[in-house]
């Protein structure tokens, strides 16, 4: 129930953006994340955008975890 | 990046799993609080390549499954008054409740539809003029801002034939309930990652600071789930008690601060019932002035008394103490086609997860 799938906003009007989801474009609401740009990801849960993607913080983790598996 | 299949990888997955054995020496029981993370964990195995003293234990987390019958019975009742809708989201539709479902409703001809998302509701509610039309709103702090932001618009736009039939849960309260529970002994948490991004870490920190316990705030594919667990696995093998983040591409301290300041406009904090763990204080909400209007506890409506099956033990199951294997229904009479209870029904429910999977 609390699902949430990263989407990739492609146009923003008003409060709404036109998120690609997995090739499929939806309409989604900004209302709980204004501070978004095109191009940007967002993560969507019912219909909303819930927070932002960090794509540096993204990068990090899979450098630390690959940096990790290789210590072993 | 898809943030996707980038945290699938087999390669640095099989790393970590050599990283945990290496670490980890003391048995202990860790507990994933969200049904997503019990989907994720069966679905890729998790709990077949950990070393054995690692025991996962399944949580409340699934709003469907912790919703109490007493609340169904009124979503029942009210669907069968005049000029009546009932909306809400899909998986609580085949919930039993004390005798009948939403689903049985809906087949005897009850207005009852399944919405994706709250603000569906307002639309449904624009379209029925001389009908009142319920939401039946369940969910944890990931929906609950979205929640609150229908009743705020449903004030501005003036919509008056939009109600709320308000069983939305807390999870912070739930976890101190299942600290305080002398049944378990929960050595750390795996902590609900999209929770988090609305709530971040200040609300978790009595986990660590009162009780003691790690806490890692984790993702949902294969590899955040692999390395939250080595998160916590090496915060109690070094002695240590903290809450962390290992979702951090989505999860900040502060959490979503938006979407906190839209549920506290509209809610405030009050007891929870929730099946299995009963009420615990502040783990749900009441309306705050001028949303109560929109309370359907002003209605008035005979529900009947709330009854379940003697012998479901989906009570126990959302609280770790014990799992589906020991239910004498599981599988027998129970199962996905007739759930007698509802962690039978919801895809997170922790009776479909081992049906599924186990």
């Amino acid at each position: 129930m609390c699902l949430g799938i990263p989407g990739k906003v492609i146009e923003i009007e008003k409060n709404v953006a036109k998120v690609d989801v997995g090739g499929l474009l939806r309409d989604i609401s900004l209302d709980l994340c204004p501070e978004v740009s095109v191009g940007e990801y967002v993560l969507i849960h019912t219909g909303f955008a819930i927070q932002k993607v960090d794509e540096e913080e993204a990068k990090e983790t899979l450098d630390l975890l690959r940096k990790m598996a290789e210590a072993i | 990046m898809k943030f996707i299949d980038e945290f699938r990888n087999k390669e640095i997955a099989e790393g970590l799993i050599q990283r945990i054995r290496r670490v980890s020496i003391r048995p202990v029981q860790l507990m994933e609080v969200c049904g997503t993370h019990t989907v994720s964990i069966f679905r890729y195995g998790i709990r077949g390549i950990l070393p054995e003293h690692i025991r996962l234990l399944s949580g409340p987390g699934c709003p469907v499954c912790v919703t109490p019958n007493s609340d169904i019975d009124l979503a029942i009742a009210l669907s069968r008054q005049k000029d009546m809708v009932i909306v809400t989201f899909g998986d609580m539709m085949r919930v039993p409740g004390s005798t009948s479902s939403l689903q049985k409703e809906k087949a005897e001809g009850r207005d009852i539809r399944i919405v994706y998302s709250s603000l569906e509701a307002l639309k449904i509610a624009k379209e029925s003029l001389g009908k009142k039309v319920v939401f039946f709103a369940i969910g944890f702090e990931t929906t609950s801002p979205t929640i609150a932001v229908a009743l705020i618009r449903a004030k501005e736009e003036k919509i008056r034939n939009l109600f709320f039939l308000n069983s939305q849960k807390r999870i912070p309260p739930a976890l101190l309930a299942l600290l305080q529970s002398k049944q378990l002994g929960i050595d750390g948490f795996i902590l609900p990652g999209h929770v988090s991004t609305i709530l971040g870490t200040k609300p978790y920190q009595f986990i660590s600071k009162e009780y003691g316990r790690p806490a890692v705030i984790t993702g949902f594919e294969p590899l955040d789930v692999l390395h939250g667990i080595s998160m916590l696995i090496e915060q109690i093998e070094a002695k240590r008690a903290h809450v962390e983040i290992q979702y951090r591409r989505v999860v900040h301290d502060e959490g979503n601060p938006m979407a906190l300041r839209k549920i506290y406009e509209v809610f405030e904090e009050d007891e929870g019932n929730w099946r299995g763990l009963g009420l615990i204080p502040n783990s749900g909400y009441r309306f705050k002035e001028p949303y109560n209007e929109m309370d359907v506890k002003n209605f008035d409506v005979e529900v009947e008394p709330s009854k379940e099956h003697p012998e479901c033990l989906c009570g126990e199951v959302l609280q770790g103490i014990k799992t589906p294997l020991e239910c004498r229904l599981f599988k027998k009479v129970c199962h996905p086609e007739n759930p007698i209870g509802p962690c039978m029904v919801s895809i997170e429910g922790t009776c479909h997860t081992y049906f599924n999977y186990q």
